[in-house]
């Protein structure tokens, strides 16, 4: 059911590089979870309305009050590439 | 030659100014030393949490009412899907197809939706610097990240570079003085782009749009639209299609080139937000939110400036599009209406006269000039106590020293010269000894004649003559001559 | 065996309490025996007990506690099983453990799970497959395998795990013990490094269900960092019910029929538990679940959906790992990802990312959505009718390390009988009821949203009645230990 340019398009979307032979393997694998997926099309859902949440409260808010921030050694200390301004390092999204 | 008629929609982004980010505790900062605000949450952290800040929802409500929109009785946050450096979570949490306002009205331009979400962080170019391998860095600072974000996206009503400039201003006055948002279009808590098309005068055809982007000033926004209407206009007459594709205008050069997209393929893949719940408009929010709005918003107070006091509808917007002019303008209709009337028509006529000297950026309220003084001028000039020209000068002198207009004409001598001073008749009779054929020509009945006997009057008096006044003198003088 | 080793954690709780044993000592026999696990149910283990003086009257009583690693624990290594976090070590602490250490219960070490909650036999983690005690050749199950595994084999008085599709239930039932998930919202989720969010509850694997009861009383509660956190409206109690009179329990046949796939020898112990139910004073009847079928394939929908998002902060940029920082922007993103992550993990992603793309929302995940509303309704109507719906907890007993791993979708099948109730929110509970050859089997009940209380109080009278033996397990952790 999956080709590969649709594997192709959604490992792209997702920010995975697959290699050839998991390429295959991936098309095949999630083809066939999705021919056992596919039966929930054919019931018959039209006026069922969706469920995203199944806990029943609205309005979950918080006060508009200040809270501590972490210290910027705790934030950066994880950092794979800290940088001198205290910054989170990554390569220019504008370069190739 | 076709005539081409732009077809504009704007989409606003405002930074509102809770005290707080949208779905965490850390203060909301401009300027400050980078990543010192930052929390698992607003970091992206595993296992963190977002939760609402109530007063974000309570000024988007804010804003939902004072643009006429309506507000969903329910509304739901999404997720938005792609991948940046300044976007933590990989997703950006906003709303999608059930946003908290629709519908709308401010000014002439309708309003399509209003919704809330999260600021992106910031990210900064660093280059290539002390590198050898490797591709220029940029580097993230958090701080912004999570800054509740207020998008409001009009209708395509708009139909001129200056109408654009002109609403946008109008929605700021209406922003800053609902007290949500800083508004400062160069610190970004105000960022527009714009949706530009064009189509033959009288179709009703939509051309095909593109999208200008963030464009951080009024002028830029004037500028940047202008040329891309002229682009597509350009394109269109040499036989070129316009491309769907959003555009940077850079400000410096003038010109527009097309924008690296963040996602190549877009599909952002909303999906309800699992992590929170379904915002509900309580009557008591709404109530709370109506009775936090100030009494009158100022497309409001344009329309009772028309209405009650007779300003025509340009100037009205001039004075009511800014709050410090038409607040200054009450002010000073106040004081006048307390020291025996002034014509509100007459007062408003001085408000540019005072910002031209004043600067464009100040308040008046923060000048020199009371209001009670400007009144006074006013009703002075209304009165024919002092000439419109000698008027002038004596707001020169209040801008500059301050001080009571009617102290200022009688020490300086500036009061209008009556008709019965024979000065004057004096005055006029050298007039039309100075330029007999003028003369000759007005008594014939050419009126246009007057200006230069009329010039000469008021060069000889320095404007303290009343130009009605001396055109009387001027007729009677002449026939009597005949 | 050191004979600490053999008492419930409640039981421990109550010597600690009488001044009858040393919290200390207590900590330490359980340290020794994590320390010393080779079935790799532990990622990490204290080094020490922690320091200051025992809470001897906080009600947990200084017991241990596991943590499932997927738990932020302070300073303490928390990967959720993933290559992605390697030596990531948050700056804050899950609001559940925080709670379990408040009232008494320090933490002991961190487990082994399958990489982001996603598995059936804790054969996906980055860490290495766990052993199940009961046989080293055979899966503990998943995703809590390493927190079902130790409290098992008795490295660990009590564990906390995850359940989105069965992760607590499933090795509950796979390793001989008893595994409770919660209604959804009852326990907060800040700090569980997220798989599926709108199904994701922390609960208890304990060795029984009094100890199920005391830990659960000592992890609910409205959490104000979590939005879908509720107030439990009552309190936990500790379960005293000896029989089940007047309790209705229903049998889905959509479930517990041909379709699920039900071993023989698990067919054959959840019968006879049914057996001992009636025995008790229960009656026992068939019920419909019309949509249950369908709810295995909304779950491989709906779970990786949110886990698509869910798991894109791992990007290299902020923590973790990051592969390829030297290239431009999208190469960093894509090789820390592919290289980060497993294979179970990616396939999950991309199934998630497809649900969502533009074109084939409506179609997989807006559907699915449905399902779920039409699976919720199925337990509203059947829950006016019965306490509970019981099903087998897992078609199948332990099965062999790799027998699985090549075909996802017979993986996925395991979870048949257990994706129903967090679809629904509600809660439910796996007892061991028995051995078939050898091999624990798991008996399942569920209730209506909020009926923890009367859930444990029908699974304790089972319990009771069925008189599981446990110790064979401890045994094998004792060898463990000794090895
Ligand atoms: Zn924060």
């Amino acid at each position: 059911m999956l080709d590969r340019a649709q594997v192709l398009h959604v490992a792209r979307l997702a920010r995975l590089e697959l290699t050839e032979v998991e390429l295959e393997r991936m098309a095949a694998e999630l083809s066939h979870v999705l021919e056992h997926i596919e039966k929930i099309r054919e019931l018959d859902l039209d006026d069922v309305p969706p469920t995203s949440h199944v806990v029943d409260v609205v309005n979950v808010l918080r006060h508009d009050d200040p809270e501590p921030s972490l210290r910027r050694e705790t934030a950066l200390r994880p950092a794979p590439e800290p940088v001198d301004a205290g910054g989170f390092g990554v390569p220019s999204p504008a370069a190739a | 030659m076709t005539e081409y008629e732009p077809v504009i929609g704007l989409e606003i982004h405002v930074q509102l100014k809770t005290r707080t980010k949208m779905f965490c505790g850390c203060e909301l900062s401009f300027g400050d030393s980078p990543n010192i605000h930052t929390c698992p949450v607003c970091l992206g952290l595993p296992g963190a949490l977002p939760v609402v800040n109530e007063r974000a929802i309570r000024f988007g409500m804010m804003i939902g009412l004072a643009l006429g929109c309506e507000i969903a009785e329910r509304s739901l946050f999404h997720r938005k899907n792609y991948f940046y450096p300044d976007l933590p979570k990989g997703y950006q949490i906003s709303q999608y197809d059930v946003p908290l306002c629709r519908g709308g009205r401010l000014g002439d331009v309708r309003i399509h939706r209003v919704h809330l979400e999260e600021d992106a962080a910031k990210l900064n170019h660093l280059g290539a610097s002390g590198r050898i391998h490797g591709s220029d860095r940029s580097w993230v600072d958090f701080n912004r990240g999570g800054t509740p974000l207020v998008e409001i996206v009009t209708e395509p009503d708009i139909h001129s570079p200056e109408q654009a400039r002109e609403w946008l201003s109008l929605l700021r006055t209406t922003l800053k003085q609902i007290g949500v948002s800083d508004v400062n279009m160069e610190e970004g808590s105000l960022r527009c782009d714009a949706n530009v098309s064009v189509r033959p005068a009288g179709s009703a055809v939509l051309g095909t749009k593109t999208e200008l982007k963030n464009m951080n000033s009024f002028r830029f926004l004037e500028r940047g639209v202008r040329a891309e209407i002229q682009r597509q206009i350009g394109l269109i007459e040499a036989g070129e299609a316009v491309v769907q594709e959003t555009l940077h205008y850079d400000p410096v050069s003038g010109g527009i080139t097309p924008l690296r997209s963040k996602e190549e393929a877009h599909d952002y893949r909303y999906f309800p937000e699992p992590d929170l719940v379904p915002l509900v408009a309580t009557d008591a929010m709404l109530a709370a939110a109506r009775e936090a709005l100030p009494a009158e918003l100022p497309a409001e107070r344009a329309a009772r400036f028309e209405r009650e006091l007779g300003l025509s509808a340009g100037r009205a917007r001039d004075l009511a599009f800014r709050a410090d002019l038409a607040d200054y303008f009450e002010r000073a209709l106040a004081a006048g209406a307390a020291d025996g009337g002034v014509d509100p028509v007459e007062l408003s006529n001085w408000i540019p006269q005072l910002v031209e000297r004043i600067g464009s950026d100040r308040d008046p309220a923060e000048s020199n000039v009371a209001p009670e003084s400007l009144a006074a001028l006013a009703t002075m000039v209304k009165a024919r106590e002092v000439s419109r020209d000698a008027a002038r000068e004596v707001l020169s002198r209040l801008v500059a020293d301050g001080g009571d207009p009617r102290a200022i004409v009688a020490r300086e001598g500036l009061g209008a010269l009556s008709a019965e001073d024979d000065g004057l008749g004096e005055l006029v009779d050298r007039a039309i000894a100075s330029d007999p054929a003028a003369a000759e020509q007005v008594r014939a009945g050419n009126l246009k004649a007057i200006g230069p006997l009329v010039g000469y009057v008021m060069r000889e008096t320095k404007g303290r003559a009343d130009g009605a006044t001396i055109t009387r003198l001027i007729r009677e003088r002449v026939r009597q001559a005949g | 065996m050191n004979e600490l080793i053999e008492l419930t954690a409640a039981a421990a709780a109550q010597r600690v309490r009488a001044r009858e044993i040393d919290p200390a000592e207590l900590f330490e026999a359980y340290r020794a025996r994590a320390a010393a696990d080779d079935l790799n149910a532990f990622t990490w283990v204290a080094p020490r007990a922690p320091a200051g003086e025992y809470p001897g009257d906080a009600p947990l009583a200084g017991v241990p506690l596991a943590v499932k690693d997927l738990f932020c624990t302070e300073g303490v290594p928390s990967q959720a099983g993933s290559r992605i976090l390697e030596g990531y070590r948050p700056p804050y602490t899950a609001t559940v453990v925080a709670n379990l250490q408040r009232a008494g219960a320090p933490l002991l070490g961190k487990t082994n799970q399958d990489e982001f909650a996603m598995g059936s036999s804790n054969e996906n983690s980055a860490y290495g497959p766990v052993l199940n005690p009961w046989d080293r050749a055979r899966v503990p199950g998943g995703s809590s395998g390493g927190s079902a595994a130790a409290v098992a084999a008795g490295l660990a008085p009590w564990a906390i795990g995850t359940d989105t599709g069965g992760s607590i239930r499933q090795p509950a039932a796979l390793c001989g013990i008893v595994g409770l998930k919660p209604t959804y919202g009852a326990c907060s989720r800040f700090g569980m490094i997220a798989f599926a969010s709108s199904l994701d509850q922390a609960g208890p694997l304990t060795r029984d269900v009094t100890d199920a009861a005391l830990l659960l009383a000592h992890m609910v509660g409205r959490d104000r960092r979590d939005s879908t956190s509720l107030e439990f409206p009552e309190a936990i109690r500790v379960p005293r019910a000896e029989d089940l009179s007047g309790i209705r329990l229903g049998v889905p046949e959509e479930l517990t029929g041909a379709g699920g796939g039900v071993e023989p020898g698990v067919r054959e112990s959840f019968e006879a538990t049914l057996a001992r139910a009636e025995g008790l004073g229960a009656s026992v009847e068939p019920c419909r679940l019309p949509h249950a079928p369908h709810a295995l394939s909304a779950y491989y929908l709906i779970a990786p959906a949110e886990a698509s998002a869910n798991l894109a902060r791992f990007d290299g940029v902020r923590y973790g790992l990051r592969e390829d920082g030297e290239a431009g922007l999208v190469s960093m993103y894509s090789q820390t990802r592919s290289h980060g992550f497993g294979a179970e993990v990616k396939r999950r992603i991309m199934l998630g990312t497809y649900a969502l793309s533009s074109g084939y929302y409506d179609a997989y995940y807006g559907t699915a959505q449905k399902v779920r509303t039409k699976i919720a309704e199925d337990f509203r109507t059947a829950f006016e009718r019965f306490d509970f719906i019981v099903t087998p907890t897992s078609p199948w007993t332990a099965f062999a390390l790799g027998a699985k791993t090549d075909d996802p979708l017979a993986m996925y099948l395991n979870d048949f009988c257990t994706v129903p109730m967090p679809l629904a929110g509600i809660p439910a509970i796996s007892i061991p009821s028995g051995l078939s050859d050898g091999l624990p089997v798991g008996f399942q009940l569920a209730g209506p949203a909020f009926s923890e209380n009367r859930l444990l109080d029908a699974a304790h009278a089972l319990e009771r009645a069925i008189g599981f033996d446990g110790s064979p397990a401890r045994r094998s952790g004792e060898s463990a230990a000794r090895g």
